[in-house]
């Protein structure tokens, strides 16, 4: 607001415009994290490459060639950007989904895990979080479960369920889908604990006048007021669930997922394939918290309460 | 527990029954104290008080006197600490559960999520009624309070004014004998306020209604009441109750007359001198 404001039309200062609307400022952001990165990767590559050329015998490497040379590696300890951007365009347009070597097919099984597990904690969390608003009993007996669940590092119960499971039969999705069911019932759970809390007093009281049940006054007041937190609350639970299902892959033996790409990239130093794997990650995690971002949008409008 | 206190209420029933038939407030020697941090507050004090049927009642005082708790004592909002009340014959909580009263809070509480229509629907919807039946007093009050044609809007939409006469015509679509109203129109502007006192006084006379109703304005105690109640703080009890003798079909116009005068002039005289005992 100020900024628009302050950028006028009579402003002298050439940047103004760019830094008045929300596109500019993103670019400024995203150039400088570039910047910040060729920077690092050459920085961070050059070791070994003046390795190379001192085992080459070749002394007089003029810098340029030098840059050119850390920014071309096969397996740097940190990729340039185009190289990620290289490899991603190489395995998701020019590889057929059902191929193994298809970036698409590894996120298809990652998001898959993640959806199935999003749902599960999702659901145990607004039922959990029903439980603990309406029950003292629960309130005090479930909830420092619930917080101390989440002290435990997902790494190291995450192997525990993948063997526990697979001993008794259960393989594929869900063991993983339970490691993301166990990392996003937690913020689904406190956020509606607080949301089905938040009606206002008056409102209640009206309740009361009225002698509205317990699950009347559920229906009618405490979930609409609810709906706002639980939009916030699942954009951190998908995210959290993103991340269950690729730490849900590592101890798989490597077969399928962004998760198996990574560990794999790791075994064989191919750093290039560990990074395209961790951007198509944030890409998907960008892209479905953005979803929930749009249902939100059409919900509450439709409820009324976006003005 | 229960068995104690439903004997106690039986044998209340039977004393308010033989004293009034008509009786629909019975309140003697209540006090309400609330526990606080700070210590005991003493919201309400030794409070008696009889309403009968077809009453329009104000509580008026300073802020702080206990107008509010009082209101909310009586619909079974708060529990007293000491003494006895009756609402139609019975105790608060059973005439909230038989749904005797309408409430009017002190601001509008409409559901922000709600049209107009849908609020005014949501104690109908808990009541259980059919749609048609719904339909039909929820447009019958909308009608009733000037609000026809904004069935749609959200409650943002509308003014402050607007907004509180939504949430009268909610508490009138329960259809209850009893309306509990606290400072309704305490935020509005002096015109609109005048113009909903008359029209409130119209609902009355017409329906019969029995109206407790919190104000701190003398005009507007005056001008609705049939016994308006002088209540003063520290702690909160009954400084005096004057019966007025103002016609009950009445108008604007009113305010002129000695009569009115003369009562406001009592009512102020209460105000004061409760106001001075404190200091
Ligand atoms: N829930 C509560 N807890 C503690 N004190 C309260 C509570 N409600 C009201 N009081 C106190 O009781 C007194 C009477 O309050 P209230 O009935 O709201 O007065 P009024 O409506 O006349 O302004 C005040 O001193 C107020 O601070
Ligand atoms: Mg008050």
């Amino acid at each position: 607001m100020t900024d628009a404001t302050h950028s006028s039309p009579r402003s002298i200062n050439p940047f103004a415009g760019l830094m008045s609307g929300t596109v500019g400022p993103v670019i400024v952001v995203v150039l400088v994290i570039l910047a910040i990165w060729y920077i690092s990767a050459v920085a961070l590559n050059t070791p070994f490459q003046k390795g190379l050329y001192e085992r080459a015998s070749r002394t007089d490497v003029p810098v340029s060639q030098l840059i050119t040379d850390t920014l071309a590696q096969e397996r740097p300890v940190l990729p340039a950007p185009h190289q990620v951007i290289v490899e991603i365009w190489k395995t998701t347009v020019q590889k057929k989904i059902t191929s193994k070597r298809s970036l698409v097919f590894h996120t298809g099984i990652t998001l898959s895990s993640t959806l199935l597990g999003f749902l599960l904690g999702t659901t145990l969390g607004i039922l959990l979080s029903i439980g603990i608003v309406h029950s003292r009993v629960l309130d005090k007996s479930l909830m420092p479960w619930v917080i101390s669940s989440q002290t435990i590092p997902i790494l190291a119960i995450a192997p525990m369920i993948i063997v526990v499971l697979n001993a008794v039969g259960i393989s594929g999705l869900l063991p993983k889908a339970m490691i993301s069911t166990y990392l996003s019932f937690f913020p689904v759970t406190v956020g509606m604990v607080k949301g089905l809390r938040s009606p206002e007093v008056i409102h209640m009281d009206l309740m009361h006048t009225y002698s509205a049940s317990r699950i009347q006054a559920f229906w009618k007041l405490r979930l609409p007021y609810a709906v706002p937190y639980l939009f916030t609350s699942m954009k951190i639970g998908m995210a959290a669930s993103l991340v269950g299902a690729i730490v849900g892959e590592l101890p798989t033996g490597a077969v399928a997922g962004l998760g198996a790409r990574l560990l794999a990239g790791s075994y064989y130093g191919q750093t290039v394939q560990i990074w395209s794997a961790l951007l198509m990650a944030a890409f998907l995690a960008g892209s479905l918290v953005a979803l929930i971002g749009v249902l939100e949008k059409i919900t509450l409008k439709r409820m009324g309460m976006a003005r | 527990m229960t068995a104690l206190a439903s004997a106690k209420d039986t044998e209340m029933v039977e004393k308010t029954n033989s004293a009034s038939p008509n009786r629909v407030i019975d309140i003697e020697n209540l006090s309400l104290t609330f526990e606080t941090n700070d210590g005991p507050v003493h919201a309400l004090s030794d409070i008696d008080l009889k309403i009968d049927e077809g009453d329009f009642v104000s509580f008026i005082g300073p802020s702080g006197c206990g107008k509010t708790t009082l209101l909310r004592v009586i619909a079974d909002l708060e529990k007293p600490t000491a003494g006895s009340i009756t609402v139609n014959g019975v105790s608060p909580e059973e005439a909230r559960l038989n749904r005797a009263y309408g409430y009017v809070f002190q601001s509008s509480a409409l559901y922000p999520w709600r049209t107009i229509a849908k609020n005014v629907a949501l104690p109908l919807e808990i009541m259980g009624l059919s749609g048609e039946e719904q339909q039909e007093r929820i447009s019958r009050n909308m009608d009733l309070v000037n609000l026809s044609g904004f069935e749609k809007k959200y409650p943002w939409q509308l003014s402050g004014g607007m907004q509180q006469r939504a949430s009268i015509a909610r508490a009138l679509a329960v259809e209850p004998d009893l309306l509990l109203m606290d400072e309704p129109f305490g935020a509005l502007d002096e015109i609109v306020r005048d113009h909903l006192n008359e029209q409130l006084l119209q609902l009355w006379a017409k329906t019969n209604k029995t109206v407790v109703f919190v104000t701190h304005s003398i005009p507007e105690a005056v001008f609705l009441s049939t016994k308006i109640v002088v209540l003063c703080p520290r702690p909160g009890r009954i400084y005096d109750v004057i019966d007025s003798n103002l016609p009950r079909d009445r108008s604007l116009d009113v305010r002129e007359t000695p009569e009115f005068l003369k009562i406001a002039h009592r009512v102020r005289d209460g105000l004061r001198a409760g106001h001075s005992y404190e200091d």
